[in-house]
């Protein structure tokens, strides 16, 4: 019984993010459009909310949406601080770069939060994930700064995935 | 006020322009795939991203659509860019390393062994 009620939170909740998209693109309140979209996206969200879903409604918890705010804010200051720093490399006329593929090991459990961990070290320019392994992550790193675990942790992972921990894992 | 959204457009449109260069330019210096990776798919993150917030500032009807582009970038781009890695890696492109650092060379070498 428990298992139907999380099936139904989880395939609401895939129609509710697919409605808003539709609203998004459509921006009319029309009956027609309206109830095209219900239709669609409800046969959309009953044939796919299993591959869309990985927690229900959980991340909808007001406490998670601040903190996925806090991270988008955290990520676009590294994106951006980050992108200078690839810049200046490249206009630098002796090319400083100090390439070598490093790994770290994370504290993350689930796969959907080591998904996003990932691909938020791969935007940030600098480092680039060649491979997860369980929970061991091997980064290309153009310009090493740290060479043992620790420091190479604190110096690519650390200001993400203490907010990943909260938004995911807890 | 729409004059000055136009100029802001611009000013976003230059910023993704310059990012744009300078990520053709990388992908021009860099020694190795794997830098070139680095320069080419990240210094353009930037640049497009902020080329298509400028659009948005200069015809605000579309600002719906070129968010949805944004977003689909950055779901895109990393993916992109970890499976050409992955997949020179395991076509045996050694990367430049003055260090000769390469921690992911004991993984290869433990699933070449299963193979």
């Amino acid at each position: 019984m428990k298992n139907k009620s999380l099936k139904w939170g989880r395939f609401l909740y895939t129609w509710l993010m697919l409605m808003v998209v539709w609203y998004a693109f459509t921006v009319s309140l029309a009956a027609a459009e309206i109830i095209t979209g219900l239709i669609v996206t409800g046969i959309i969200a009953a044939l796919n909310f299993t591959s869309f879903t990985c927690c229900g409604l959980r991340l909808f918890h007001p406490k998670r949406v601040l903190y996925l705010i806090q991270y988008a804010f955290v990520f676009i200051v590294a994106l951006i601080k980050a992108n200078f720093q690839v810049a200046k490399i490249v206009l630098n006329p002796k090319l400083p770069v100090n390439p070598g593929i490093v790994k770290f090991k994370t504290s993350l459990k689930s796969d959907f939060a080591k998904m996003v961990l990932a691909n938020s070290i791969t935007l940030t320019p600098g480092t680039l994930t060649v491979d997860l392994v369980e929970d061991e992550f091997y980064i290309h790193w153009l310009k090493m700064t740290a060479k043992d675990e620790a420091g190479i942790y604190e110096a690519i992972a650390a200001d993400f995935e203490k907010i990943l921990i909260k938004i995911f894992d807890k | 006020m729409g004059n000055a959204l136009t100029y802001l457009g611009y000013f976003f449109v230059s910023i993704g322009a310059i990012f744009l260069f300078l990520g053709a330019l990388g992908i021009f210096r860099m020694p190795d795939v794997y830098t070139r990776i680095q320069a080419g798919t990240k210094a353009s993150t930037l640049g497009a991203m902020s080329l298509l917030l400028g659009v948005a500032f200069m015809e605000p009807d579309w600002w719906i659509k070129l968010v949805a582009m944004i977003l689909f970038i950055a779901f895109s781009n990393p993916l992109s860019s970890h499976a050409i890695a992955r997949g020179s890696y395991k076509n045996k492109l050694k990367p430049f390393s003055q260090e000769d650092i390469d921690a992911y060379e004991e993984v290869k070498e433990k699933m070449e062994e299963k193979e």
